[in-house]
């Protein structure tokens, strides 16, 4: 009897262990931005590319400028509420982080004190990002305008407030697998790059499963919108009929095959699509009609 | 002298239940109009769009004529009043299925307003430029894309 309870003790503290390691924020390793030097000029593609003023300037900002990265974006989730943070250069969003900060942030989804940031900042996409497009990113981070408006907590219920749960999400969820295993060209490379790592187009196009988590086996096919209200339209080939030039002109101009104009969340994703070189959008209609 | 009041009052009130009743009937034809003719010209707006854009995309070969003809109805149309197209009670909310129009296009302080001259002003300058060759008119096709962009954002109900 003595015997059982000590072997059940030990197993409980394995279990925590383990639960622990398993938990565990990862931060990139040290040397990935080594010798790297950041370009702004390029930076300011990689974050059009990404849309990172969609979900970080207040919201209603519609001024073309350079970005008030102030915040304020509320995403409403089964989960909760997530409401985007100040990313302005201050001390009030990401003044003085180093570039490995950043890449932390984007590509391993940690804090520099070394907590989990929740998936609405979507580093399951972003972990695929090169090391010198989140360089550049960062140099042109740090030309934009300060904030000194304070990031707002998240409103979050129990346990999704506990963010070292986040430990665990990120097993199930952090695959750096390309979701199109073959891109047998420089442009469907690019394409996937853009598409799968910087722009995060599945992380509305695809549905999520019980957790939260992108449903690869649906990828591309659309999904309710977390809010609540409407669709998010499929994109994938089998569902979508319009072709790699429909498609690249619709990034470019807002504009779809039969002329309606692109209305919500995409208007702030083809304002950026529109900055990068035609290249870029026939590269991500040509990844779109290549999915199998 | 007093029960004189009460009833006049009381009639008063029976009328206007009685013409609200009445009205509404009516205001749901009208309402649909309304409705009906502000969604005929978007379709017209998509048209003369599809000329302009398919030019510009190389779908269509490009026609002076034919891009100033398209140009000059979308600049048209866009400076239409428009006013009675939108009644106040003919939101989504109020409606229904039959429109994507969002209350905030009543309730935001005549902000759309902006909105829709910004349309005026997109589609006065391609009328200007889409007869002087094809680079006019790729170069002017951004700002109207750009003000369609800016109302379906904010006061249309996403699909």
């Amino acid at each position: 009897m003595r015997n059982l309870l000590k072997i059940l003790i030990v197993i409980a503290i394995l279990a925590a262990v383990a639960g622990w390691f398993l938990t565990a924020p990862r931060p990139v390793s040290d040397d990935l931005f080594d010798g790297l030097t950041g370009d702004a000029n390029r930076g300011a593609l990689v974050f059009a590319a990404g849309g990172c003023r969609g979900c970080h300037v207040a919201p209603g900002d519609k001024s073309e400028g350079p970005a008030l990265l102030s915040g304020g974006y509320r995403i409403v989730s089964p989960f909760g509420t997530f409401i985007s943070p100040n990313i302005s250069p201050s001390d009030a969003g990401i003044g003085g982080w180093s570039v490995a900060d950043l890449g932390n942030a984007l590509m391993a989804g940690v804090s520099p004190r070394g907590q989990h940031y929740y998936p609405a900042l979507p580093y399951t996409a972003y972990q695929r990002m090169a090391p010198q497009d989140v360089t550049d990113l960062g140099a042109y981070l740090d030309t934009l305008p300060p904030s000194d408006v304070a990031s707002q907590p998240h409103e979050l219920g129990f346990p999704f407030n506990i963010r070292r749960g986040l430990g665990l999400w990120k097993q199930l969820n952090m695959n750096p697998d390309w979701v199109l295993a073959q891109a047998g060209t420089p442009e469907l490379e690019r394409g996937r790059y853009l598409v799968e790592a910087v722009a995060h187009c599945g992380e509305c196009h695809t549905p999520r499963d019980a957790l939260g988590g992108l449903d690869a086996g649906q990828w591309m096919m659309g999904a309710p919108n977390p809010s609540g209200k409407g669709t998010i339209p499929a994109i994938h080939p089998s569902k979508l009929d319009w072709s790699a030039g429909d498609i690249a002109y619709y990034l470019e101009s807002g504009f779809t095959p039969d002329f309606d104009a692109a209305g919500g969340q995409m208007t702030d994703v083809v304002q950026g699509m529109a900055q990068l070189p035609a290249e870029d959008r026939a590269a991500i209609a040509a990844y779109l009609k290549a999915l199998p | 002298m007093k029960t004189g009041i009460t009833l006049a009052t009381g009639l008063a009130f029976a009328a206007t239940l009685g013409t609200a009743a009445l009205s509404d009937g009516h205001a749901d034809k009208a309402a649909l109009a309304a409705v009906k003719a502000r969604q005929a010209t978007m379709q017209l707006y998509a048209f003369n769009l599809g000329i302009l854009g398919g030019m510009a995309k190389g779908a269509i070969e490009y026609n002076a004529d034919a891009a100033s003809a398209a140009a000059t109805n979308l600049a048209s149309l866009s400076s239409m009043n428009q006013m009675a197209m939108w009644p106040p009670g003919t939101d989504n909310g109020a409606l229904g299925d039959a429109t994507a129009a969002l209350p905030a296009i009543w309730n935001d302080g005549g902000k759309v307003m902006e909105a829709g001259m910004s349309l005026a002003t997109a589609s006065a300058a391609m009328a200007e430029a889409a007869g002087g060759g094809l680079d006019g008119l790729r170069g002017a096709i951004g700002a109207v894309g750009k003000s369609c962009g800016g109302c379906h954002d904010t006061y249309r109900k996403p699909k």
